[in-house]
């Protein structure tokens, strides 16, 4: 190496000065922080309460379960895939969880250890028939979100006569676990569901994993290109499958949550949601052909989901309208990030 | 022609052991004859070009020698070892890299993720291990320096790069990951003149680093200036194994587009019911001037000289 490397040390007259605002303007979740920061501030103008402490904690709630699911559905659409079934997951691990330990007489944490093998049982077998038959992750969840929704509701009818399972509050061994999922803590005389604190460590360790590690470089090989990644030696079925089963631990956690919650879980719970977790991931900015997203935005994402369902309350508007307005905050968020990423990308060549 | 099977003495007198050594070799599927009793040898800190047209068999060569397929009939030889590669990863491991068309990187990762995406190195401890992204960031920067590639910022997203430093990335890759035999396939086709240029110098760079290169291309253009031997293949059949000091870039071109078949091809075209529409008529002039210039021009497929 001679003289002419010396230019590299000094900044490359071809890269201009990157502004603060176009180095933020390139960041995934950028345009769902702006969108929170907007919609909370429409929705404070609307209503006192909605800022208060408690209102905050209303809003957070919602925020919080969402979130920890767009998280590992935002990892999953990041390595080019949908789960369908990430919402009635929710609904098998609180009824595995409560049937067990009511019907079958389990000690509480053995049901919990159970309810937890079969939503990474079945999160495997998600993963594992995506990979082997290369069909989209699209049909092959459908199949399986139908499935485990005819399951939950044949096999709760048949084990409880009724379509729900409850009386788990009564049985011994359930303040550990309640404790777990199910805590609330008091700030400045609010009390706040323990879900928000552990939302906020799911977040950070995904968006750890997610750029800080190896696996989280191959979750965007995988997704932004699966052929090629296998080509330079990424192990592409490992990786899709670990996507599918952190999905899966995730419904594990958030079932339980809902459970410990409302000590009952109805069969039809979490119908549905799974759209509101790939919503919050979109809205956060993850491409739906995989290869680029962030994880904080699914997290910011389900806030803007959780502050338009509570925020509505607040404005006294009908909630019959809460999903108009979802859906166009969703088109309008998918709009600004595609908006953003060509600016972006242009600005770059 | 020329029929050379037996190795001659390299042109600079070396003469150790080539680096890869392919003798008669043949490949089939099903009643499909792919390629048939082929033979070349390849040096360290040389470069061989297979050239042929579109069916030549350059993609079966290609696939053989990075271990996709098994040939039926003929053996390679590494540093006059024979040799079999049953999986790629074993020709990886015997240190041949080959870069593939469509280049084994994805577009929206940036340049430096891409450079080790399936061998990151790592930093801590255990479940703290982590992508050691300084280090990345380093090494990329500075491998390609070496290479004489000028990357603006290797944070930027691959898929903002040009085709020519999109092959130059992959490259600099494959030479920094211990290849000692460099398999490119097709790297100029999709390029314009300057870019292509751009890829030809990168080729030589890895050369004299000491890899064996081998070129697979269509263009005698391109190949002529950076090749030591040059292989033709058509219809999966050998023209014959030359070193560079026994044929000219005309013969080569010759040879390449098949003189005779372009020459009609000029006549039908300009006989042709069409020949009065302005487009064929440029076609037809192109030829001629392409025929009177170097004898005849092998048709490229050239894509827009991305900028």
């Amino acid at each position: 190496m001679s003289t002419d490397t010396a230019p590299s040390v000094t900044p490359d007259e071809r890269v201009a000065r990157v502004g603060v605002l176009r180095a933020l303007l390139i960041k995934p979740e950028f345009g769902s922080v702006v969108g929170a920061v907007v919609l909370f501030v429409f929705f404070a103008a609307q209503s006192g309460p909605f800022h208060s402490l408690g209102g905050i904690a209303n809003w957070l709630d919602p925020a919080s379960t969402y979130g920890i699911m767009a998280v590992a559905v935002a990892l999953l659409m990041i390595g080019g895939h949908f789960d369908l079934s990430a919402g009635v997951q929710l609904a098998t691990a609180g009824l595995v969880t409560s049937i067990l330990t009511v019907n079958f007489h389990l000690y509480v944490w053995v049901s919990l250890l159970v309810s937890l093998g079969v939503c990474l049982g079945f999160g495997f077998l998600n993963g594992y028939l995506v990979i082997r038959t290369r069909l989209p992750s699209f049909i092959i969840t459908l199949a399986s979100f139908l499935m485990l929704q005819g399951l939950n509701l044949g096999l709760t009818k048949y084990i409880t006569g009724t379509v729900s399972a409850s009386g788990i509050a009564q049985e011994t061994g359930y303040a550990g676990p309640h404790d777990l999922f199910a805590h609330e803590f008091v700030v400045q005389g609010q009390s706040f569901y323990v879900a928000i604190l552990w939302w906020f460590v799911f977040t950070m360790i995904a968006s750890f994993i997610l750029t800080r590690t190896r696996f989280g470089n191959w979750v965007f090989a995988v997704g932004g290109d699966e052929n090629a990644s296998r080509n330079v030696g990424v192990p592409a079925m490992r990786t899709t499958i670990t996507l599918f089963m952190f999905v899966s631990f995730c419904a594990w956690f958030v079932g339980n949550i809902y459970l410990f919650r409302l000590t009952s879980m109805q069969a039809s719970t979490g119908i549905g949601f799974e759209l509101y977790y790939i919503a919050a991931a979109v809205i956060g900015g993850c491409l739906l052909t995989g290869g680029y997203g962030s994880a904080i935005g699914a997290s910011v994402g389900a806030v803007i989901i959780g502050m338009t369902q509570q925020g509505i309350v607040y404005a006294q508007w009908n909630n019959d309208w809460f999903k108009l307005f979802l859906g166009g905050m969703l088109l309008l968020a998918v709009l600004t990030n595609q908006f953003v990423r060509r600016y972006a990308e242009q600005s770059r060549k | 022609m020329v029929d050379v099977t037996t190795t001659p003495a390299a042109p600079d007198g070396v003469d150790e052991k080539p680096l890869l050594e392919i003798r008669g070799v043949s490949k089939s599927f099903g009643s499909v004859i792919s390629l048939k009793e082929i033979s070349t040898t390849v040096r360290a800190g040389q470069v061989t070009c297979v050239l042929g047209d579109n069916g030549a068999g350059k993609s079966t060569f290609i696939k053989m020698l990075s271990g996709v397929h098994q040939p039926d009939e003929g053996t390679l030889l590494m540093d006059g070892t024979p040799v079999t590669f049953v999986t790629p990863r074993d020709a990886l491991d015997a240190g041949i890299a080959t870069v593939f068309q469509d280049l084994a990187m994805i577009p929206l990762m940036s340049i430096w993720r891409n450079f080790f995406l399936g061998s990151e190195p790592t930093k801590g401890w255990g479940p703290f291990k982590v992508f050691d992204k300084e280090k990345a960031q380093r090494i990329t920067k500075k491998e390609l320096g070496d290479m004489g590639i000028d990357i603006r910022d290797p944070d930027q997203p691959v898929g903002t790069l040009s085709g020519g430093e999109r092959q130059s990335v992959a490259i600099a890759r494959a030479v920094h990951f211990g290849a000692r035999l460099l398999i490119l396939d097709e790297p100029t086709s999709a390029l314009g003149v300057r870019q292509a240029g751009v890829v030809l110098k990168y080729i030589l760079a890895a050369r004299n680093k000491g890899l064996g290169v081998i070129f697979i291309t269509h263009n005698p253009h391109h190949a002529y200036p950076v090749g030591d031997r040059f292989l033709l293949l058509k219809r999966g059949r050998s023209l014959g194994d030359f070193a560079k000091s026994e044929i000219t870039r005309d013969e080569l071109t010759q040879m390449m587009a098949g003189g005779a078949e372009l020459e009609q091809l000029h006549h039908e075209l300009s006989r042709g019911p069409d020949a009065a529409s302005p487009a064929l008529r440029e076609i037809v002039a192109e030829i001629k001037t392409d025929v009177e210039e170097h004898g005849v021009k092998q048709v490229t497929s050239d894509g827009p000289d991305r900028p």
